[in-house]
């Protein structure tokens, strides 16, 4: 079992980024206001896991203009997407050595 | 045990953000009950234009009956395009209290990134539908209007089910069954549509609602 705790990313490491991801792979861009209103976050923790995601270059930034006001949105790189579905795959076989252990 | 705990409520979590951010979910069961009884009178209107009742033109293409009806001083045509908006209108309005309610009461937005995608993915299969019968009735062939209608609302159900509750498609599927069975069965083309968007969106609505609204 510390195998796999081990190889768990640990830039997912916190629940609040695994859901930023969550929401980016299904969806192509993402505003800075609707993760916001999804994740019920505050401005400075939202911006503080963004940061750390865009630093691992999971996720990539597009900011632009709509009338006056800026708008950023976010979307998932592939490097980002296949990240993902290794956390994915080591959490499905942790959790699959627990139910093993549970039942034996 | 404890961190097995944990990554499964991670893992819950992160479904219902996929979920919620990927589909508008906010669609109320009521909406389709609203729509079926308003397209259950649009239907009785037909039938008081035409001066018959369901399932008395059985012997075939009872809608050559159309051609020559006016009645309330308009033609069939404009009769049928009025009865139509009116039907959509009252849908409409009666859908859309509905689910803004809903909404709110899940502290949802009603027009968000997802309702958008819903509505445009709705649009295009139905602008189209509507286009196709107006050519229909241009020339002359009502008899093909209430199944063509149930065909392309079917299209556009199952082009919308990928961005709202999944079980509109199989609605979708009904309709379109429904709407090709008329193609054949022009004498029953009406009872068909009356069925498809009033009974149909009533069970369905009711179905729904107690799924995801009832307690």
């Amino acid at each position: 079992m510390k195998d796999f705790i081990t190889q768990l990313n640990p830039a997912f490491d916190h629940r609040n980024r695994l859901g930023i991801m969550s929401i980016l792979v299904v969806n192509d861009w993402v505003e800075y206001n609707t993760l916001k209103e999804l994740l019920n976050l505050t401005d400075g923790n939202l911006a503080s896991h963004l940061k750390a995601l865009e630093s691992s270059e999971y996720i990539r930034v597009h900011k632009q203009f709509v009338g006056r006001k800026p708008q950023t949105t976010y979307g998932v790189t592939d490097k980002g997407k296949e990240a993902f579905k290794a956390h994915l795959d080591t959490l499905e076989a942790i959790l699959t050595i627990a139910r093993e252990g549970e039942d034996s | 045990m404890n961190d097995t705990k944990q990554h499964l409520e991670h893992l819950a979590e992160m479904r219902a953000l996929m979920e919620r951010s990927s589909r508008f979910l906010s669609l109320s069961g009521l909406s389709g009950v609203w729509a079926g009884l308003c397209a259950l009178a649009g239907a009785a209107a037909v039938y008081s234009f035409l001066g018959i009742t369901p399932f008395s033109g059985r012997d075939g293409y009872y809608f050559q009956k159309a051609i020559h009806t006016t009645q309330w001083g308009m033609d069939y045509k404009s009769a049928f395009v009025l009865i139509a908006l009116l039907v959509l209108a009252t849908a409409l309005v009666g859908g859309i209290f509905c689910t803004t309610r809903k909404a709110r009461r899940q502290g949802h937005r009603i027009w968000d990134a997802t309702s958008r995608r819903l509505l445009w993915a709705l649009a295009i299969p139905l602008a189209t539908g509507g286009c196709f019968c107006l050519a229909l009735l241009y020339w002359d062939l009502p008899g093909l209007v209430p199944p063509a209608t149930l065909v392309f609302y079917g299209l556009a159900l199952i082009n919308g089910s990928k961005f709202t509750l999944r079980d509109v498609e199989f609605l979708g599927l009904s309709e379109i069954a429904l709407g090709l069975s008329g193609m054949f069965y022009l004498g029953t083309g009406l009872e068909l549509w009356a069925f498809g968007f009033g009974v149909l969106h009533i069970l369905y609505g009711a179905w729904m609602y107690w799924k995801y609204e009832g307690q």
